[in-house]
């Protein structure tokens, strides 16, 4: 069964949002999302400073059998991305919600993280899938 | 969405589903894609060690008679005429104009030939050989759906399968066959043949076994298991046409590089007529493989450019996962069929440079 830790927000895409401390938000694709993709061997992540909206694309990731865009769960600016997985693609499929974590973004609004789904709701999600 | 309620299953559906695998439609059956150990690892398995597919869904003919040898030289291109019983070869089956209905092996026994052809051309292969087999002496008989295949493959693939055979597996050469005892099941082909470049077998027999040989098989924890995802990477790797992917109904086996298959002094054969002028006129495309420098890889359906022209679509593409780069296949103009010709290859939207390169792309296989 897919990991669907209760800390964490998530999107109908796939991804989730961890609120930090410092107000800022880290992203990445849900356990789910991993295993459904298979092995990843290649994602393309926006450089810091990238400034975007809400559902707009961030990102790309190849597995072997698919390709994947990334939306952006909240609107913001990026202010970290998660350089080891240049190297190491595959922590995104052995550690999605710890070394696999890709980008960390300034949220343009702070509720907005807030307005995401819960773990419940995404389990309810990807079950009716 | 496909409907799953026409989809068949091979012998081995339930063991698959129990080991985890993600099972998806393929050739109009139910076929495991990976197990829970993931593509990349499951490749690895092969190329270093061992690893097991079930490829029942692949079809087989046989054909009996005084004829049998005759019917199938003429309606496939290699020379069945020069196998002696216990030999294979591989081959392809063409229409009058040509163009391949599919690409399949060939078997001698002794007092019939067996013909193993895609799971997913079963039907359009046996009718339209069926139309010449009047002509000959001989019968032909669809047993696909009698007969289990499994292929064991990887360079540990001998030591494992010997401890469970007393046929004598050293006396089977590459393309060369037994009929033997594996596991306590009698009269199972054991065939020195596969798909991925390594050393291994590939073993045929009545579906009812399937589940004992699996298990004989796996027992020992030496072998992993391994779906069609590796397998369309491990071919790949070594170059492999995929039908489909490299070949189709449009291609010639000359512009698909498998000149090599077709044999024009063996005397007439269906489609030699039109391969004969095809040479005579020169080909207009060419079936190559590349390589890109990038991170983003060649996937089917991209489109290609040669020498900024559009040149089709990328056929077979991927991710090698043992040489770490993207490779992938394409027919192209003789002008940039050669190796270090420049291609282009559009990958969502942006074009981006690939190098042709001589195929295999991997060089080490155990089998080779």
């Amino acid at each position: 069964m897919a990991n669907i830790p209760n800390d964490l927000q998530y999107t109908e895409e796939h991804e989730y949002v961890r609120k930090g401390k410092d107000g800022n938000a880290e992203i990445g694709i849900t356990d789910f999302a991993q295993g459904e993709l298979g092995d990843i061997v290649y994602i393309e992540l926006p450089k810091v400073g990238t400034k975007f909206g809400k559902h707009d694309v961030f990102g790309t990731i190849e597995a072997v059998k698919a390709v994947s865009e990334l939306f952006a769960p909240i609107a913001g600016e990026v202010v970290a991305i998660n350089d080891r997985l240049d190297k190491e693609p595959a922590l995104v499929n052995t550690d999605p919600y710890g070394a696999g974590w890709m980008i960390k973004v300034k949220p343009s609004s702070a509720s907005e993280i807030d307005g995401l789904m819960k773990s419940d709701a995404y389990t309810k999600h990807i079950g009716v899938k | 969405m496909v409907d799953t309620t026409t989809l068949k299953r091979t012998p081995l559906y339930d063991v698959h589903v129990a080991l985890g695998a993600k099972i998806v439609p393929f050739a109009g059956f139910e076929m495991p894609v990976q197990y829970p150990t993931g593509i990349t690892a499951e490749h690895k398995a092969v190329r270093e060690k061992a690893g097991l597919f079930d490829v029942s869904h692949m079809g087989e003919f046989v054909v009996r008679g005084p004829q049998a040898v005759d019917f199938v030289n003429y309606v496939t291109t290699n020379d069945v005429a020069a196998l002696a019983p216990g030999q294979a070869q591989y081959s392809t089956i063409l229409r009058e104009d040509g163009t391949i209905v599919d690409d399949c092996l060939v078997y001698r026994v002794e007092d019939r030939v067996l013909m193993v052809v895609n799971g997913s051309n079963i039907d359009k292969d046996f009718a339209h050989i069926s139309r010449f087999v009047k002509k000959f002496n001989a019968t032909l008989e669809d047993i696909s759906d009698k007969i289990a295949l499994l292929a064991l493959q990887g360079p540990d693939a001998a030591r494992i399968l010997q401890k469970l055979t007393d046929t004598d597996l050293s006396k089977i050469k590459y393309y060369e066959f037994i009929i033997g005892k594996v596991a306590g099941v009698e009269k199972v082909y054991i065939s020195r043949t596969g798909y991925t470049g390594e050393d291994g077998f590939e073993l045929y027999f009545g579906g009812e076994h399937a589940v004992r040989i699996w298990n004989a098989l796996t027992a020992s924890g030496e072998v992993t298991p391994t779906g069609l995802g590796a397998r369309d990477s491990l071919r790949l790797e070594m170059g492999m046409a995929l039908y489909g992917n490299d070949l189709d109904d449009t291609t010639t086996p000359l512009e698909a590089s498998l000149g090599w298959l077709v044999k024009m002094k063996k005397g007439d054969f269906v489609g030699r007529d039109a391969l004969a002028k095809q040479k005579e006129r020169g080909l207009e495309r060419k079936l190559v493989g590349f390589t890109t420098a990038e991170r983003s890889f060649p996937r089917h359906g991209y489109p290609v450019f040669a020498a900024g022209r559009p040149s089709g679509e990328v056929r077979s593409g991927t991710m090698s996962p043992t040489l770490g780069i993207p490779i992938g296949t394409a027919y192209v103009p003789p002008a940039s069929a050669a190796e270090g010709a420049a291609l282009e290859i559009e990958i969502r939207g942006k074009r981006i440079s690939a190098t042709v390169q001589k195929m295999p792309f991997y060089k080490n296989g155990s089998r080779l």
